[in-house]
């Protein structure tokens, strides 16, 4: 494509604002992570003399504000890992019901599953609140997994849905034909076929729950208890958080999942509107 | 860097495109009876099948959905809260600080989105490059997202206020003031999620079929023309539904208010969700957090199903 006159500077001007737009909140983030101490209340639009120093701090828990830092990390992995492999099982089930069998109550499960997608989370945090506080789950991974659950299976089962679909329906009659029964066609015909979109499902189950905030901080309290975000959100609570080290710790939470995203961009895309709103 | 990261989307897209011009046969939602079973034993077999593979979403739906919601309709319906909180002025402030903010953030967002959808639909190597930075702030979670927002905006030592008094102007507490501090809020919200809505639009315009253009270049349009009568009515529609959704989801939105301003200076920037989080958790007043929820929830219910009808 060729540009000409005004029209080449205009596209040139846009571009250079969108990179700068962009990219500066987040080299903010990463030189203000390799500032000293000494240089933190000097703002600038360099580091004169970087260091790692303040990832040192939080991986090896030396500043108070990280002191739970690895105990944190491993709670975000924990609730994560058991949303996605409870998500995979709900959404892989119920997608097969959906594309693959007509039954009564078909259509409340989808509407149900549009619902409960679109409706914004934090208008059920109260009742879902009281609800884990009777059942004596506050506290518990378990309260914020149920949370996180709830709400990324509306997602899982439409994107497995919405692919089991295409599959043609004569492999089912085939396999029938050669015997196989329900569930025989659900693990060894069914699920092999999604495979690729399980792999999109599980991904955004693991972000979704990765980058929580509302319902962890929730659920979830005590140092030792607390995920990655609740964490970083209670270093507002203090007089003067070393932001420094506030910033080293967002880089190493960024991390996981910006790299989970440009594997999975295509397919984390499809769905989030797509996928809900066919 | 892939030239056409989207290509997956189309087909998808195209189905809420009016006009059906889609290139796939319309999917046959529910007709794909499979299972060979007699026809006698129709609804007897297959819906006990059906209901035992979808039992666990079913009781997800039943305990962690419908239960809840009801239980919050339940309560919000003592009428005594109510007077109680639209006497509060916080409350009020709150409920004109989420119009504001939704309003606001939503349709400039999808403004900007539409328009750079357009930049993004070009094939040119610095567009392709620019397509992957583009994506950062998407990929990047919330919390950290709003953090380099809260420092750069520091009064006293953050990098927007040095910049600006590097040139010579006075520098401001952002976060100080009502309405640069919701400012500053609307600002992160269209910075997180222009890259994920334009990518969107992106995908409705490459579902345009190409005849179109080309009809209209024999007669002569111009780009601004194509625009008007080919582009923006082929997308109305994935518009509406982009901006409805977008809405109803910025509308409960938590955490960009909780951690960029906290609600201050003075809990003059909440909005619905952090107001009901202090009414709730902070002042022992749980029928007020319930209320905050409910006095939103019949606008909400209208887009959820407003949404609802335009998708199935």
């Amino acid at each position: 494509m060729r540009l000409r006159g005004w029209r080449k500077f205009l596209f040139f001007g846009a571009c250079v604002a969108i990179l700068v737009w962009s990219l500066f909140p987040v080299y903010h983030m990463v030189t203000l992570s390799l500032v000293p101490e000494s240089e933190l209340f000097k703002p600038s639009l360099y580091v004169a003399h970087p260091t790692l120093d303040n990832y040192l701090a939080t991986v090896q828990q030396t500043n108070y504000l990280v002191s739970e830092f690895r105990r944190q990390l491993l709670n975000s992995v924990a609730i994560a890992l058991m949303t996605t492999a409870a998500v995979l099982f709900v959404g892989t089930l119920g997608s097969f019901a959906l594309a693959r069998i007509r039954f009564k109550g078909s259509r409340f499960v989808s509407s149900m599953a549009l619902f409960t997608y679109i409706i914004p989370s934090s208008f059920l945090s109260i009742p879902f609140f009281k609800l884990m506080a009777d059942y004596d789950l506050l506290g518990t991974k378990i309260s914020v997994v149920l949370a996180m659950i709830t709400f990324t299976s509306p997602y899982a089962v439409w994107i497995l849905w919405d692919y089991g679909k295409t599959i043609p329906t004569q492999i089912d009659e085939a396999a029938y034909i050669d015997g196989a029964g329900t569930l025989q066609l659900f693990f060894h015909v069914y699920l092999p076929l999604i495979l690729p979109s399980m792999f999109a499902i599980a991904t955004y189950a693991f972000l979704y729950s990765w980058n929580e905030y509302l319902y962890a901080v929730l659920f979830l309290s005590g140092e030792t208890n607390i995920t990655i975000p609740v964490g970083m959100g209670n270093f507002l609570a203090t007089d003067n958080p070393p932001w420094n080290i506030l910033m080293a710790e967002s880089v190493l939470y960024s991390i996981p999942p910006v790299i989970l995203y440009y594997c999975f961009r295509r397919h984390l895309l499809k769905g989030l509107v797509a996928g809900s709103v066919k | 860097m892939d030239p056409r990261p989207l290509e997956s989307l189309e087909p998808h897209v195209i189905d809420i495109i009016p006009g059906g011009v889609s290139p796939m046969p319309q999917s046959t939602t529910m007709g794909n009876l499979s299972i060979a079973a007699p026809h006698h034993e129709r609804w007897g077999r297959k819906t006990f099948l059906g209901l035992v593979f979808c039992a666990p979403l079913i009781l997800i739906f039943l305990v962690l959905v419908i239960y809840p919601m009801l239980f919050e309709i339940y309560m919000g319906m003592d009428w005594a809260t109510y007077p109680a909180i639209f006497s509060d002025p916080i409350f009020i402030q709150t409920l004109w600080n989420t119009v504001l903010f939704v309003g606001i953030a939503v349709n400039v967002k999808m403004f900007l989105a539409l328009t750079l959808s357009g930049l993004f639909n070009m094939d040119h190597w610095l567009v392709r490059i620019l397509a992957g930075v583009f994506l950062l702030p998407w990929a990047i979670p919330s919390l950290p997202g709003i953090l380099s927002f809260r420092w750069m905006l520091n009064g006293q030592w953050g990098i927007v206020n040095k910049i600006l008094n590097d040139i010579g102007l006075e520098g401001y507490p952002w976060l100080v003031r009502r309405p640069t501090a919701l400012g500053a809020a609307i600002v992160y919200h269209i910075w997180k999620y222009l890259p994920f809505w334009t990518l969107i639009f992106v995908a409705g315009r490459r579902a345009i079929p190409k005849e179109l253009y080309e009809a209209s270049d024999i007669d002569g349009a111009q780009p601004l023309q194509k625009f008007r009568f080919i582009t923006f009515p082929m997308l109305q529609n994935l518009l509406l539904i982009c901006c409805l959704l977008s809405m109803v989801f910025t509308l409960g939105d938590f955490v960009i208010i909780k951690i960029m301003t906290g609600g201050s200076p003075g809990d003059s920037t909440h909005v619905l969700a952090t107001l009901a989080y202090r009414y709730t958790f902070q002042m022992g007043r749980i029928d007020w957090g319930v209320g905050a929820f409910v006095t939103a929830l019949p606008i909400t219910l209208l887009f959820i199903f407003i949404l609802i009808k335009k998708v199935k």
